[in-house]
């Protein structure tokens, strides 16, 4: 099998795996971060997803191989205190239900703010196309506007 | 049950008070064995034991919060410990489900909390030679009235181990209460946001092996040939295993329901998955390779007279004297539970016992399915319950369970099975599709005096045996107690049978006879010429729960007053015995026949609140919830398979689709009641009933898909 070499979390990481191995399982079942759930596998629900330079991406359709060098983050390496600004506003909005979508649910939020810093309820909807089968919306919602008037990183 | 044998010290653990206590039995009294704990540790800790799964709902906290409450304990130093192993030696079965977590645990916690605080003032007293009738406690701390004598629970603990039990430790006055009612943020919250939350397709454990089972398309389909060695021959599949299946339906038992397969084992998930498509297994579909067209089945089976469910005065009569007369059809179709997180389970099974890692809401019965596939009594078997991504029902059954056991067993080494969302989606246990013929009529003064609701469906309770007296009293549910005071009413049952596996869906029957009666109860209304909230005002006078609810519910939403053109409000009420929850949904429907609801305003009485946050949450999930089901939820069953496979084709709501919702309690010291449901069954009604208002058109089959 072919290595890879990824850098996740700041860590180098290199990995033997099928070349076509989603992302998602090279983390979870390889690396050992389960933060980063599976949902779906067709990229439709959001569970899996992570920072890739940046940018969210669904990581259950993400091959290994197309991954080349840009830096991975995922809800593990979000904050080293569990500190982001999207982090303590889902606390204070207690968003959580069940908690199983909510690291693609931070993940995805982290993501918007920080390519817009105060987003409005329809950027919101277009960025935060996760699913909740809990039905936690509606405090997604608030929580991403608080942590827009928190600022920072 | 005896005083006496409620609670007991049962032992110091280091420096600390440990008590044990009884949870009420089905049974009556047992012998003492303790089954949860309050434990108080010389830093103060206090962790609880409860045998309760935690699925989003909220209970675990709320269920701290009961006994914190009595005890006075530092809330910041509350923790819940995790769910008991051995179901076996509990004094009650080890289920979550009905929304029950809180109301059958009410009275035992708050004794328990007060019994721990009563012996840690005791210990203080005896420690400052002072009464205990002069000490006072808060935040974990016992004070005494007059001096600055302060001792924590920390402090106390070890000393408190030696104080006789109370009998008899006073409660609070509900007015006394400062944790009780109050918005309080839930324990587990941190751990949700930070991915360190172990859910069950988390556990990993040194030699564990995963799994991926490919199973008979078709309901009771067998695997007839398949290729292991092709899969065996890619990287890292370690085993290839068939699994034979095993019957949904129970007789006195519950039924497993496991399918026909094969399961390729892996070093990894993708490694099964690869392996798994590698199979080229060729199936015996069996008899049901031809199922469809069930909701034509229903239909056809509607002219069978149904086993009566509910018989006030004569109906027929009624009917036939009626100066208006209204008959409608309803339909519904089956649903899937469709949890975040698809199904799973961890196994270990050795000579000398058995481990089972699951996200269950049926601790009992994981037990007895693991014992049975590991062939090993069940003391032997130990269920450690990881959170749940999600039950709603699903989780209540333990055919996942018997997969990683056989697996285990198998193979012999720990294995975690994990179903892909396809797989999931196409081997539930559905929400029974129903087919409703209802009739009604009204008086000359356009009074409803006749009401009559024939059913037609398949029975749930079969998987345990036998219907008592010939009705499964989960399809009547929201039908037979259908809340009007209307003085002939008849409603029947037609049981259906259908080789198709069938489970508890959150709000079970409500979720689907809250639409029927809710949205037939509104054709009444419009026949009548009234509004449909005054005419259902009328008709609850006997209903002092269900009057309150709904005028909150239509107070808030401003019933009556000018909405944007285009706009419509709809009403609807159900109960959860005995929570009682009414919607007013505000909806508006585009010209291509897309429905957008704009605002649901819900009101709920549940008696005493414990976490009002917590309340908000679900009543607020209960509405997504429904909303889903409405406006897509839908299984299809053609060639004796399941259509749908994701949430491609298995639509959910989202975010862009979320409307409003505002919560509002009624203040109520009425019985409690769970909060886990009842948001769900108004819901579909409420929005079916505002569509009606906004376009005059009825929906009589769910789900709604496009208005036009």
């Amino acid at each position: 099998m072919p290595a890879y070499s990824i850098l996740v979390n700041g860590r180098r990481r290199t990995v033997e795996v099928a070349a076509n191995t989603p992302l998602l399982w090279v983390l979870r079942d390889n690396l050992g971060l389960t933060g980063t759930k599976f949902g779906c596998g067709i990229a439709q629900c959001g569970a899996c997803t992570v920072h890739l330079g940046g940018d969210a991406v669904r990581s259950c359709v993400l091959p290994v191989s197309a991954v080349g060098t840009r830096p991975i983050t995922t809800i593990e390496g979000l904050s080293p205190t569990s500190s982001h600004r999207v982090q303590k506003a889902w606390i204070a909005e207690d968003v959580p239900q069940c908690g199983y979508c909510q690291s693609g649910q931070v993940m995805a939020a982290a993501a918007l703010l920080q390519r817009t810093s105060d987003p409005t309820d329809a950027q919101i909807d277009a960025a935060m196309t996760n699913i909740c089968r809990c039905g936690t919306y509606q405090r997604i919602r608030a929580a991403v506007h608080r942590a827009a008037k928190e600022g920072g990183a | 049950m005896q005083r006496r044998a409620f609670l007991h010290v049962t032992g110091t653990v280091g420096a600390g008070l440990v008590i044990g206590f009884r949870l009420p039995d089905r049974h009556g009294v047992l012998p003492f064995a303790p089954n949860a704990w309050l434990r108080i540790d010389a830093d103060g800790t206090t962790t609880l034991t409860i045998d309760k799964s935690e699925m989003g709902e909220g209970n675990h906290t709320a269920l701290a919060m009961l006994i914190a409450e009595e005890l006075d304990a530092d809330w910041t130093k509350v923790k819940i410990g995790p769910v008991p192993e051995n179901p076996a030696g509990w004094s009650r079965r080890m289920s979550t489900g009905g929304s029950t977590s809180v109301r059958t645990s009410w009275d035992i916690l708050r004794k328990a909390g007060a019994t721990a605080r009563a012996m840690l003032v005791a210990a203080a007293a005896q420690t400052w030679g002072a009464e205990p009738s002069a000490c006072s406690t808060e935040n974990g701390v016992v004070s005494h009235t007059g001096t600055s004598h302060r001792l924590t629970y920390g402090e106390l603990a070890t000393k408190a181990a030696s104080i006789p039990v109370p009998e008899n430790p006073p409660l609070k006055d509900p007015k006394d209460f400062r944790l009780l009612g109050k918005r309080t943020h839930r324990l587990d919250t941190p751990s949700k946001v930070n991915g360190t939350a172990q859910f069950g397709i988390d556990v990993r454990m040194p030699g564990m092996l995963i799994a991926s089972v490919e199973r008979s398309p078709v309901f009771g389909g067998k695997v007839k040939t398949f290729d292991a060695a092709r899969a065996k021959a890619l990287p890292g599949v370690r085993h290839v295993v068939q699994l034979e299946a095993t019957p949904w339906l129970g007789t006195g038992a519950w039924g497993v329901g496991t399918a026909s397969g094969v399961a390729v084992v892996a070093d990894t998930y993708w490694q099964a998955v690869e392996g798994r498509r590698a199979l080229q297994i060729t199936w015996d579909e069996g008899p049901n390779a031809t199922l469809g067209d069930i909701p034509g089945r229903l239909a056809s089976l509607a002219s069978q007279a149904g086993v009566s469910a509910r018989k006030d005065g004569d109906a027929a009569a009624a009917l036939a004297g009626a100066a208006k007369k209204i008959d409608a059809v309803y339909a519904v179709p089956f649903l899937h539970h469709a949890t975040m997180e698809p199904m799973n389970c961890t196994a270990h099974v050795r000579a000398d016992g058995c481990d089972v890692w699951a996200p269950t809401q049926n601790q009992t019965r994981a037990q007895e399915v693991a014992a049975e596939a590991a062939g090993l009594p069940k003391e032997k078997v130990r269920i450690h319950t990881t959170l749940l991504g999600g039950g709603f029902g699903r989780r209540l059954e333990s055919d996942f369970v018997a997969e990683a056991v056989r697996l285990s067993r198998a193979v012999q080494a720990p294995v975690k099975v994990i179903w892909s969302r396809e797989d999931d989606t196409k081997h539930g246990f559905y929400r029974p599709a129903t087919y409703n013929r209802l009739a009604a009529g009204l008086d000359a003064q356009n009074k409803p005096v006749a009401w009559t609701h024939h059913i037609v469906a398949p029975p749930i309770l079969l998987k345990f045996g036998p219907l008592e007296n010939g009705i499964d009293r989960t399809l009547i549910d929201g039908a037979a107690d259908m809340p009007y005071g209307i003085p002939n009413v008849f409603v029947d049952q037609v049981a259906a049978d259908l080789p198709i596996p069938l489970g508890f869906w959150r709000s079970v029957g409500a979720s689907q006879n809250a639409f029927v009666v809710e949205c037939f109860m509104d054709e009444l209304a419009a026949a009548a010429g009234r509004d449909p909230y005054e005419f259902r005002r009328e008709l609850l006078q006997a209903k002092p729960r269900h009057l309150r609810t709904l005028e909150l519910a239509a107070t808030k939403a401003g019933w009556g007053t000018p909405l944007p053109v285009g706009h419509g409000r709809g009403i609807a009420i159900a109960e959860w015995e005995p929570t009682t929850c009414a919607e007013v949904a505000e909806v508006s429907v585009a010209p291509d026949g897309t429905v957008r609801v704009h605002r649901v305003v819900c009101a709920v009485d549940c008696g005493p609140v414990v976490n009002p946050d917590t309340l908000e949450a679900q009543m607020q999930g209960g509405v997504v919830f429904g909303l889903s089901a409405a406006l897509y939820g839908e299984i299809t069953i053609d060639n004796g398979r399941v259509k749908q496979g994701n949430f491609n084709d298995y639509p959910v709501l989202r975010i862009p689709e979320m409307p409003v919702v505002e919560v509002h309690i009624v203040p109520s010291t009425d019985a409690l009641g769970g909060i886990g449901e009842p948001s769900v069954p108004p819901t579909a009604p409420a929005v079916c009933n505002a569509i009606f208002a906004a376009t005059g058109k009825r929906i009589r089959s769910l789900p709604i898909g496009r208005v036009t």
